[in-house]
């Protein structure tokens, strides 16, 4: 097989191709402090720093939920008071799905996309540094409303007009709520355009669309959805805005104003959230899945298929949020007929995963529990969520109990243990050792044995009756006995959540002692398995040429006259070792980063002292054209050589042109046929 | 199984920044801005809805029952559209001096696309004081709170362009805006197109489709 002889530069496709920069701005280099997590444009680093922070807001949202459940534990609560109450279960939602699950989310998108494409980096470094930036300013924004904003949002995380004005919600947090998640929203939008032409243009050759991994197809869909539910929210958000702060009549009922289309707005959006959320989760068990049954992934083609008709038809569903809102029979009876089609390209799915697995050699790693896990815990979800497309039934379920369970069975059981699952598969990748697998299976178990002790009494809860976003109850309605028992699960979660860091640190203690895990730990099928682990800074020595879909295992693996599978390659043989140098690689800057501090300035402004807007608005505005004006390089340090223009950020000055010519770069060149 | 063994990075041109091979043949740029203008037809169906909902709800009364269609000038408006409209033939026309090398015309077509754009502007500012003379600010009612919002976020948008527009005329006025540039030009220009082009569908819902 050919190996490629592709040029090592990044394609990297900075905001104007010149070849003299247009500024005169010198860049900074890389290193390995502080400031080059500051400036870093790598997308391995960002993708890190995405992953550590949704853990951190994972730890956030989780305490708010306990509070929730300590709450209503017994009847009569007292340990909330009805706003405090209300406050944190907004927080609470909006801090999982904007604060954590996104995010952990754009972790793997990040990481994986290049990897798994064959490219060096995202298309637009210096935009995907951006986009962390102005997502964790905007979080952090968000929950400064509980120390500057008088409390935090108390509208629910769907803020249902007219709960969400002035009159029923005087205090700041639903500003902090319109505003935090508007800076949020740029920074996916951002990172939605730049990972659709990630995925699109930088791909390694032969890598063609219909031989990309289902992970990269799937968060493809995602990026889609991202792109074109985002604005709807935005619109919903400034009208908001405009109500509150500006005195502008858009939900006002008295003079006029609809609060039915904040809800039409919002599920626009919300519901292309929903898939938002569970399709890197479906990516991530479709590498896992296959992987650990020694099959290729089964349907290949309809499994790509049916996450673009859900992409597609994730748009035709949304009113079956508002049954009960007075939409009228034949909107009612349109939305509840496409909320079943929707189940069709859902349950294939669910059928190729099982089909995958069938008469597969199974290996039940921590990660393939968590896959496994995701798809039994996904379909509980699923089926109650059937059960509520049906609208009569759905009637009677609206705002209890019942959906709360549905909606986290499937967004916690289909998303959350996915995303777990993709944790403990990609783990070594990241960080050059596995987790403990002992740990992990406890940390499965405790996880799965909490989370339906916590949801599934919330069904019989909801059946019987309970109203969600309550703040206590009164004894005697036969609600205490599954409330008690979902508040011990949601602590058996928390005792999960726990052994999971605590693997995390015993991993990395531990990994001193063992021997590395090496380029594929686990046998896997995709690019990325293809180099070191943790995989080097410039990803690929070589970009490699793809024949065929699992690519990486067609390398490792041939067939016999007798069509059986034989091994032709170890692994070592195979894989890279890193170390091509002179790989020229985007360079590191600190605009994103001083861009994304004026954003949250200008949110501040708005709501206390338009003279901070001010401030904020011309950091931004500086941060923009210095970001324009910056040179591509560092032009003192390539520019000029005779030779050509690489240099290596890994080496710093003086030794990057050293190898340019002489080392020869030995990579792995196997076809399976 | 077989190993190659490849020499090291040599391989690329001298000019690495140059025009780069991607998958598509669509330059990273131009694709990441479609992208962008396939999110912003989003944005402007969100407020174009919201207008279309909320375009004759008049408050309560006594004193906020006018509507932005009662008093607007459709011929002053018209005219003002026309020439956003003509800003486009001038901006296809500085990407073709810039094509052709011609930096003076470049310029001269970069400015007056610019000039055009500030004249859409200052019109809709016009509008909007004439509306503030009557008495229909944007908290007026809902109807009024619609429209501002959906023509403002359009004038932010043209506002925007103009500033791009500028910075490329300052870049040229520097000497950096060569025919190698023609994309950053043309991509200027997809955003200056769209903008537009959403406008032909904004007049058309607020000035041309008539009212009860």
């Amino acid at each position: 097989m050919a190996i490629t002889e592709e040029p090592l530069a990044l394609t990297s496709g900075e905001a104007t191709t010149v070849e003299r920069p247009l500024g005169a701005l010198t860049r900074p280099k890389g290193g390995n402090g502080w400031r080059d997590w500051l400036s870093t444009v790598d997308h391995k680093k960002i993708g890190i720093m995405y992953g550590v922070a949704a853990m951190f807001f994972f730890v956030v949202g989780g305490i708010e939920a306990l509070l929730i459940r300590l709450q209503l534990a017994a009847p009569d609560g007292q340990i909330l008071s009805a706003e405090v109450y209300n406050q944190v279960f907004t927080m609470h939602g909006v801090t999982m799905v904007f604060l954590f699950i996104m995010p952990l989310a754009a972790a793997f998108a990040n990481y994986l996309i290049p990897l798994q494409i064959g490219a060096r980096d995202v298309a637009f470094p210096r935009l995907n540094a951006l986009s962390f930036w102005v997502w964790i300013s905007g979080a952090i924004f968000l929950n400064t409303s509980w120390i500057v904003g008088g409390g935090g949002a108390d509208c629910g995380w769907f803020c249902y007009s007219p709960n969400s004005g002035l009159a029923f919600s005087p205090s700041n947090g639903v500003d902090f709520y319109v505003i935090g998640l508007q800076i949020a929203g740029i920074a996916s939008l951002v990172s939605a355009a730049n990972l659709i032409v990630t995925v699109l243009n930088m791909r390694a050759p032969g890598m063609t669309l219909f031989r990309m991994p289902v992970l990269t197809w799937m968060l493809l869909v995602t990026q889609f959805l991202l792109l074109f539910a985002l604005p709807v929210i935005t619109v919903a958000l400034f009208l908001l805005m405009f109500d509150r702060l500006f005195d502008a009549q858009f939900f006002n009922p008295e003079t006029g104003g609809d609060p039915l289309l904040w809800q039409h707005l919002f599920w626009i959006f919300g519901h292309p959230e929903v898939y938002i959320i569970i399709l890197p989760s479906f990516g991530i068990i479709s590498e896992i899945i296959p992987t650990f049954s020694r099959k290729p992934i089964f349907g290949y083609s309809f499994m790509v298929f049916s996450g673009i008709a859900i992409g597609f038809m994730g748009w035709g569903v949304w009113a079956h949020h508002m049954f009960v809102s007075g939409i009228g029979p034949f909107s009612v009876a349109a939305f509840s007929l496409s909320t079943m089609f929707i189940a069709v390209p859902t349950g294939v799915k669910i059928l190729n995963w099982l089909a995958t697995m069938w008469g597969g050699k199974l290996r039940f790693t921590t990660a393939m529990l968590f896959a496994v896990g995701t798809v039994a815990m996904f379909t509980i979800g699923g089926l109650s969520g059937v059960t509520h497309a049906l609208a009569p039934a759905d009637t009677q379920q609206t705002d209890t109990y019942y959906i709360v369970a549905h909606f986290h069975y499937v967004i916690f059981g289909g998303g959350v243990l996915g995303l777990m699952g993709g944790l403990y598969f990609w783990w070594p990748k990241v960080f050059g050792h596995c987790l403990n697998e002992f740990w992990g299976k406890v940390h499965f178990w405790v996880i799965l044995i909490g989370f339906n002790l916590t949801f599934g009494p919330m069904h019989v809860v909801g059946l019987q009756g309970m109203s969600r976003r309550i703040d206590t109850y009164a004894a005697g309605y036969g609600f205490e006995f599954w409330n008690l028992v979902a508040t011990i699960g949601s602590f058996i979660i928390a005792l999960g959540v726990l052994i999971f860091f605590f693997n995390v640190w015993k991993s990395r203690r531990d990994a001193v002692n063992l021997p590395a895990p090496g380029p594929d730990p686990w046998d896997a099928r995709s690019l990325e398995w293809m180099v070191p682990s943790p995989s080097p800074e410039h990803n690929f020595d070589a970009i490699p040429v793809v024949e065929s879909e699992d690519e990486w295992w067609h390398r490792k693996y041939g067939y016999d006259e007798n069509k059986r599978v034989v091994r032709i390659a170890t692994v070592e043989e195979a894989a890279q070792d890193g170390s091509a140098t002179g790989v020229h690689l985007p360079a590191p800057s600190f605009w994103p980063l001083v861009l994304a501090l004026g954003l949250p300035l200008i949110g501040y402004g708005l709501i206390f002292n338009l003279w901070l807007a001010v401030v904020g608005g011309a950091l931004t505005g500086l941060a923009i054209y210095s970001w324009a004006l910056e040179p591509v390089d560092d032009p003192d340090a390539d520019h000029g050589h005779g030779h050509d223009d690489h240099h290596d950020d890994d080496d710093g000055g003086g030794d990057d042109h050293a190898a340019d010519d002489s080392e020869p770069v030995t990579a792995g060149a196997e076809g399976g046929e | 199984m077989a190993t190659a063994t490849i020499d090291s990075p040599d391989t690329h041109a001298a000019d690495g920044h140059d025009e780069h091979h991607t998958s598509t043949g669509i330059s990273n740029t131009k694709l990441a801005m479609w992208a962008f203008l396939g999110s912003e037809c989003l944005l402007f169906g969100g407020l174009i809805s919201t207008y279309l909902l909320y375009k004759t709800r008049r408050g309560p009364g006594p004193d906020n029952t006018t509507i932005p269609t009662d008093i607007f000038d459709i011929p002053f408006t018209s005219v003002s559209s026309f020439v956003l409209l003509m800003s486009s033939l001038t901006m296809v026309l500085a990407l073709s001096a810039l094509t052709r090398g011609d930096n003076q015309a470049t310029r001269a077509w970069l400015l007056s696309t610019a000039m055009l754009g500030g004249v859409f502007i200052g019109g809709q500012v016009y509008e909007f004081t004439s509306f503030l003379r009557e008495g229909v600010g944007f908290t007026h009612n809902p109807a009024s709170s619609a429209f501002f919002t959906l023509t403002g976020f359009h004038g932010v948008h043209v506002s925007l362009g103009i500033l791009m527009l500028m910075s490329l005329y300052v870049a040229s006025k520097q000497g950096k805006l060569t025919p190698k540039h023609t994309e950053t030009v043309e991509i200027v220009g997809l955003y200056w197109h769209f903008v537009d082009v959403v406008w032909i569908f904004i007049f058309t819902v607020i000035y041309l489709i008539p009212v009860e």
